[in-house]
C-alpha cells in the first residue's frame, strides 16, 4: 500500500467513513458554491470611504500612503520619493501595461531596470491586482507583469493600486482573484501584503525591514475612466 | 530533539532558577496578551468569525479524506507533486529524495513547526545538507543548537544581550568593535548575513498555515518576508505540511485567517498572507521551477473520531501560551519536546505517546484561560482532563496520578512561581473583568483559595478536589 492510501485507509477508518453518496456530495458541493462566511461589516462602505478607511488602515501599518489624481502622474511621484529620501534614480520594475502606459520618459535622470529583482535594486514599482479596505491590504499577482521577487528583495517597495480596485474585504479580493484566473485556479503567487517587512522575534521589539522592504509606500491612483 | 517530557517537573525547577529565562519571560507577560486584546475588541465580529472558523474546520476534519483528494487532484493540475508521509521518517527521506534530486547542499527554511516535529534539520545535516533557517528567531536558536520555545515566537526566551553574544561569537567575519547595542543592529545584521543563503539556497522549505482544496494552494503567513523569499528564489519550493491544514475554499482560509494573526500577535493580518499554487507558469520571470507538497500524518489520523479530534482544529497562533501562568513561569522548552503551552500539553501525548508526554497534561493549573482565548475554541482543559482519565483506565493511575498531584503541588508551593502566575491571572482577569464588569477589585489577595474560587470556566476539577482534600487533611 503507497503512504498515500495508507493515510487516507486510516482516515476513512477513524472517522467511520464508508463510501457514503452524501458526504462527498456535501464537499463537492462546498468547493462548488464556496460559501461565504461572517463578513466584517468594517469594510463595507462606498467608494469614498472605502478608499479612505483603506488609506488609514495602511498608514496604521506604517506604510505611506498617497492619493494621486491620474496614472500620468505616477512617475513624477516616484521620482520625488527617491529624491526625497536621497536614493539612487532608479527603479525596478515588470511589464505591467499600466505601468508601461505611464510617461516615464518625463523623468529623464530615472533609469528603469526591467524583470525579476537580482537582489540588488534598492527601490521596485509594482501595480497591484487590488487593495483591501478592512485591513489596508494590497493584493499583488505574479507573473512576468509583476515579479514576485520585487515585492521581497526592494528596500522600499512603490506599489500602485487603482482606487476602483479597493475592495471592502478579503472575500471579494479574492473573489476577483478568482473571476481572473477562472474557478479552482490561480496565478503561482498571490501575496497579500500589510506593511512593510517587519521582526518581533528580539524581546518582542518591533523593528521594520527584517528581510523584506524596509518600506512601503502605496500610490492609490484615482483613474477618472474607472469613476 | 531529545524528548525530555518526561522531566518536566526538573525542567520547571530548573526554568525558575534561570535568571536570564526569566527576564526574557517577562516579554511575553507583558508583550501578547494586550495586543490581542485590543486587535479583538476592534473587530465586533470577532466571536462570529471564531464560531465560523470552528465549523469550517471541523466539517473539513470530518471529510479530510475527500477534501485531501481534492486538495491533491488541484496540486497536480497546477503542475505540482503531492508525497504522502505517514511518519516523521518517511517525511524526512521524501524531503531527503526531493533535495539530493536537485543536487541541493544548502537549503533555506520558512519557519516551520512541522520540520521541527519531524526532525528534519539534524537528519538533513546528517546527510550532508545544510539547512539554514531564515526566520529571525529561527535563525538564532539555530546558532545555539537549540528548538523553539513558542510556536509563534521560537527565542523568545532570550535576552538581547544573549542574541548579541551568539552573533559575536558566529559572525566572526565581521569587525569586532562593530556596535550591537540595539535591537536594530541585531536584526539588520542577520538580514546581511541571510541575504546571499537565499540565492545560494537549491531548495527551499517552507510551512503551511493553510492547503486550500479548491485551488490546490499552500498558504503562509509571516511578517519577515523570509518565507517569501525561501520559497521564490531557489529551484525548488517544498512545502512541509501535515494533514489537518486543509481547508474546503479560498473564502474557508479567509475566514481563519481573521482570527489567527489577531489572536497570535494582535495584528489584524500579518505583513505577509502567501498563497502559493504550483510552480513557476511559462513567462514567469521568478519563482520555483518545481513545486512540493509533502503530505504528513504522523499521529493525526489516530486523533480523528476520538475525544482530541478537536485538537486537530488548531491554527497554531500561540495565544494559549501567550495566556497560559505555567508557561509565563517555566517558558516552552521545559515541557520537553516540540510543541509547548496548553497545546502541547494536549498534543505532545498525542503524538509521541503517553509514557512519554503524559505527565504535561498536569502542567495547568485550570485557570481556563486557553480556552477562554483559543480562536478555533480548543476545549484545551477538557481535554488534558480526558488524558488523565485515559490514564486512569489504562490502569496506569497511582503511579500517575500521584506524580501529576506531586506537578501540581510542585507549581502550589512554590511561592516565586506562584507570584508569577498570580502575577499574570490578576491582570487578565481584570482585563475581562472591566469588559464584563464582574469584578470591581483584583482577586487574588490571598493563596490559593482565591485562586481556585475564582470563576473556572471547566468547573472545578479533579485535580483541584484532591489539592483540596490533601490541604483539608
Ligand atoms: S490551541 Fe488554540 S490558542 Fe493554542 S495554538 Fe492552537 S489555535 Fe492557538
Amino acid at each position: 500500500m503507497t503512504g498515500r492510501d495508507a493515510i487516507l485507509a486510516k482516515v476513512r477508518q477513524s472517522l467511520g467513513a464508508g463510501d457514503d453518496p452524501a458526504r462527498r456530495q456535501a464537499v463537492a458541493e462546498r468547493l462548488k458554491a464556496a460559501p461565504q462566511g461572517v463578513i466584517p461589516a468594517r469594510g463595507q462602505l462606498p467608494r469614498a470611504e472605502r478608499v479612505a478607511l483603506f488609506r488609514s488602515m495602511a498608514e496604521k501599518l506604517l506604510a505611506s500612503v498617497e492619493r494621486v489624481a491620474g496614472y500620468d502622474e505616477v512617475p513624477g511621484r516616484v521620482a520625488a520619493y527617491l529624491r526625497e529620501r536621497n536614493l539612487p534614480a532608479s527603479v525596478r520594475m515588470g511589464a505591467d501595461a499600466r505601468l508601461e502606459a505611464m510617461p516615464w520618459a518625463e523623468q529623464k535622470t530615472l533609469e528603469l531596470r526591467r524583470g525579476a529583482s537580482d537582489g540588488d535594486d534598492a527601490v521596485g514599482v509594482s501595480h497591484a491586482g487590488g487593495g483591501i479596505a478592512e485591513t489596508g491590504t494590497l493584493l499583488l499577482t505574479s507573473g512576468p507583469d509583476n515579479p514576485t521577487s520585487i515585492n521581497f528583495l526592494t528596500d522600499h517597495h512603490i506599489v500602485v493600486v487603482n482606487a476602483a480596485d479597493i475592495e471592502g474585504d478579503l472575500e471579494s479580493a479574492l473573489a476577483k482573484v478568482r473571476d481572473r484566473y477562472g474557478k479552482g485556479a490561480m496565478p503561482r503567487t498571490v501575496n497579500l501584503i500589510s506593511g512593510p517587512s517587519r521582526s518581533g522575534d528580539i524581546e518582542q521589539k518591533l523593528i521594520l525591514g527584517a528581510h523584506g522592504p524596509r518600506a512601503l509606500h502605496i500610490l492609490v491612483v484615482d483613474d477618472q475612466a474607472d469613476g | 530533539m531529545q524528548i525530555t517530557s518526561p522531566a518536566f517537573k526538573r525542567n520547571a525547577h530548573a526554568a525558575l532558577g534561570d535568571a536570564e529565562l526569566q527576564k526574557a519571560l517577562g516579554n511575553v507577560r507583558s508583550g501578547f496578551i494586550d495586543k490581542r486584546l485590543k486587535a479583538v475588541e476592534a473587530l465586533p465580529e470577532f466571536d462570529r468569525l471564531r464560531d465560523s472558523a470552528r465549523a469550517i474546520k471541523n466539517h473539513a476534519l470530518d471529510n479530510l479524506d475527500l477534501y485531501l483528494e481534492a486538495y491533491e487532484e488541484k496540486v497536480r493540475d497546477a503542475g505540482g507533486h503531492v508525497h504522502w508521509a505517514e511518519t516523521a521518517a518517511d517525511a524526512r527521506r521524501i524531503v531527503l529524495d526531493i533535495c539530493r534530486a536537485a543536487g541541493a547542499k544548502t537549503v533555506t527554511k520558512g519557519k516551520s513547526m512541522i520540520t521541527e516535529e519531524i526532525a528534519l534539520n539534524g537528519f538533513l545535516e546528517e546527510n550532508g545538507i545544510r539547512p539554514v533557517e531564515t526566520d529571525l528567531g529561527e535563525y538564532i536558536i539555530q546558532l545555539r543548537g537549540e528548538h523553539p520555545s513558542h510556536i509563534i515566537a521560537p527565542a523568545v526566551h532570550l535576552t538581547k544581550d544573549q542574541v548579541e553574544a551568539d552573533f559575536r561569537r558566529v559572525h566572526g567575519h565581521l569587525p569586532a568593535d562593530r556596535d550591537l547595542s540595539e535591537h536594530e543592529a541585531l536584526l539588520y545584521e542577520a538580514r546581511r548575513v541571510l541575504r546571499p543563503a537565499y540565492f545560494d539556497a537549491d531548495v527551499g522549505i517552507t510551512g503551511a498555515n493553510f492547503l486550500v482544496a479548491e485551488t490546490g494552494t499552500s498558504i503562509i503567513v509571516t511578517n519577515e518576508g523570509n518565507g517569501d523569499l525561501t520559497q521564490i528564489l531557489p529551484k525548488v519550493h517544498v512545502v512541509v505540511a501535515s494533514i489537518e491544514k486543509i481547508v474546503p475554499t479560498l473564502e474557508d482560509a479567509a475566514q481563519i485567517l481573521r482570527v489567527l494573526a489577531r489572536s497570535a500577535t494582535g495584528q489584524e493580518m500579518s505583513v505577509y498572507t502567501t498563497l502559493s499554487t504550483g510552480p513557476r507558469r511559462p513567462g514567469d520571470p521568478d519563482g520555483p521551477e518545481q513545486y512540493h507538497v509533502v503530505l504528513i500524518d504522523n499521529g493525526r489520523s489516530a486523533m480523528l473520531g476520538t475525544e482530541f479530534q478537536d485538537m486537530l482544529r488548531c491554527i497554531r497562533c500561540g495565544a494559549c501560551m501567550n495566556h497560559c501562568p505555567v508557561y509565563h513561569a517555566v517558558g516552552g522548552h521545559a515541557y520537553g519536546w516540540v510543541y509547548p503551552g496548553p497545546m502541547g500539553a494536549v498534543l505532545t501525548p498525542s503524538l509521541i505517546g503517553v509514557d512519554k508526554g503524559g505527565h504535561l497534561p498536569n502542567a495547568s493549573t485550570f485557570c481556563g484561560r486557553c480556552e477562554s482565548v483559543c480562536p478555533m475554541k480548543i476545549p484545551l482543559p477538557k481535554m488534558m482532563r480526558h488524558w488523565r482519565e485515559r490514564e486512569f483506565e489504562r490502569g496506569l493511575n497511582p503511579a500517575v496520578q500521584r506524580s501529576g498531584l506531586k506537578l501540581w503541588a510542585f507549581f502550589a508551593r512554590r511561592p516565586r512561581l506562584y507570584g508569577a502566575v498570580t502575577g499574570l491571572v490578576a491582570p487578565l482577569l481584570s482585563a475581562f473583568g472591566r469588559r464584563k464588569g464582574r469584578f470591581t477589585k483584583l482577586p487574588l489577595a490571598g493563596g490559593w483559595t482565591e485562586f481556585r474560587d475564582l470563576p473556572a470556566p471547566q468547573g472545578r476539577t479533579f485535580m483541584q478536589q484532591v489539592a483540596r482534600d490533601r490541604r483539608a487533611r
